[in-house]
């Protein structure tokens, strides 16, 4: 198999792997991490794509993309513990609604 | 007779899918974090069997060294016996394997039929252009040079998100009081 296949079926895979994670797991710590997988899913395809282009622009992007995972992440963990502040537990079951 | 590199290359893409699968299949937070925290790693020497190597110290140092240790610090916070620790899965859990193996299939079935371009065809689509290296010497000059407004509206939004998680953490603490 081609390289650039390989990875990008790599790619393929730890995308739905997180897409399976987070539809089918229930704590939402879980889910977070399992977002992360995808997010790492598209940036291993992005990456891919930079190094076969040859193109310094493709880095520069997934270095931003790793900074807005930062934040991303920074935004997202206290609002998982103000979840789990207000009622005491991460079961995703439990904040059924907020379905409106 | 494979070479090392490729060798390397299939021994890393096989670990990080050994940590996705684990992720779904582990039963406590801390052990999904730890089959996350492979993964990344797995992804990062394949980053440096690429020769991508800026990607992959970041990807070290941002994903495993802040991310993560940043989402193992919070699960030791929180409670152990909590009921989402103890079961696994959400009742629709048939439907979401199927949908995500459709997409999986179907992503894969357009990767195996794409044509791949060669080194002639980017010659063309970037005429006259060198090889860049992803060495850390060419990456901070082009950084600097050319991206220098992208670097600067980085740190602007991490303030937003500084300040967003604060006034989170203040909005909970009214709600409570």
């Amino acid at each position: 198999m081609d390289r650039t296949q390989l990875l990008l079926t790599l790619s393929i895979a730890l995308f739905a792997l997180g897409l399976t994670g987070v539809m089918i797991r229930r704590n939402a710590l879980v889910m977070l991490m399992c977002m992360e997988l995808m997010l790492n899913g598209v940036i291993l395809s992005l990456v891919t794509f930079a190094e076969r282009s040859a193109t310094l622009s493709g880095a520069v992007l997934v270095f931003l993309v790793f900074v807005v995972a930062a934040a991303e992440i920074g935004i997202a963990i206290p609002i998982v513990l103000l979840l789990s502040r207000q009622r005491h537990t991460l079961d995703v079951g439990a904040y059924s609604g907020l379905k409106g | 007779m494979m070479s090392l590199e490729n060798l390397l290359l299939y021994f890393f893409a096989a670990a990080a899918l050994a940590g996705g699968v684990l992720m779904l299949v582990a039963r406590h937070p801390m052990r999904v974090a730890l089959a996350l925290i492979g993964s990344m790693i797995s992804l990062a020497g394949i980053y440096a069997i690429l020769g991508v190597h800026v990607i992959a110290v970041f990807q070290v140092l941002i994903y495993v060294g802040a991310v993560m240790v940043f989402m193992v610090y919070v699960i030791m916070l929180l409670d152990v016996r909590d009921p989402s620790f103890l079961e696994r899965y959400g009742r629709s859990l048939l439907p979401s394997i199927a949908i995500a193996a459709i997409l999986a299939v179907s992503l894969a079935a357009a990767v195996s039929r794409g044509y791949m371009m060669t080194a002639a065809d980017l010659a063309e689509v970037h005429p006259g252009r060198a090889e860049a290296t992803f060495a850390v010497q060419p990456f901070s000059a082009e950084f600097i040079q050319r991206y220098w407004l992208h670097f600067e509206l980085t740190s602007v939004l991490l303030l937003a998100a500084v300040v967003a998680a604060i006034a989170v953490i203040k909005a909970g603490r009214r709600h409570d009081g």
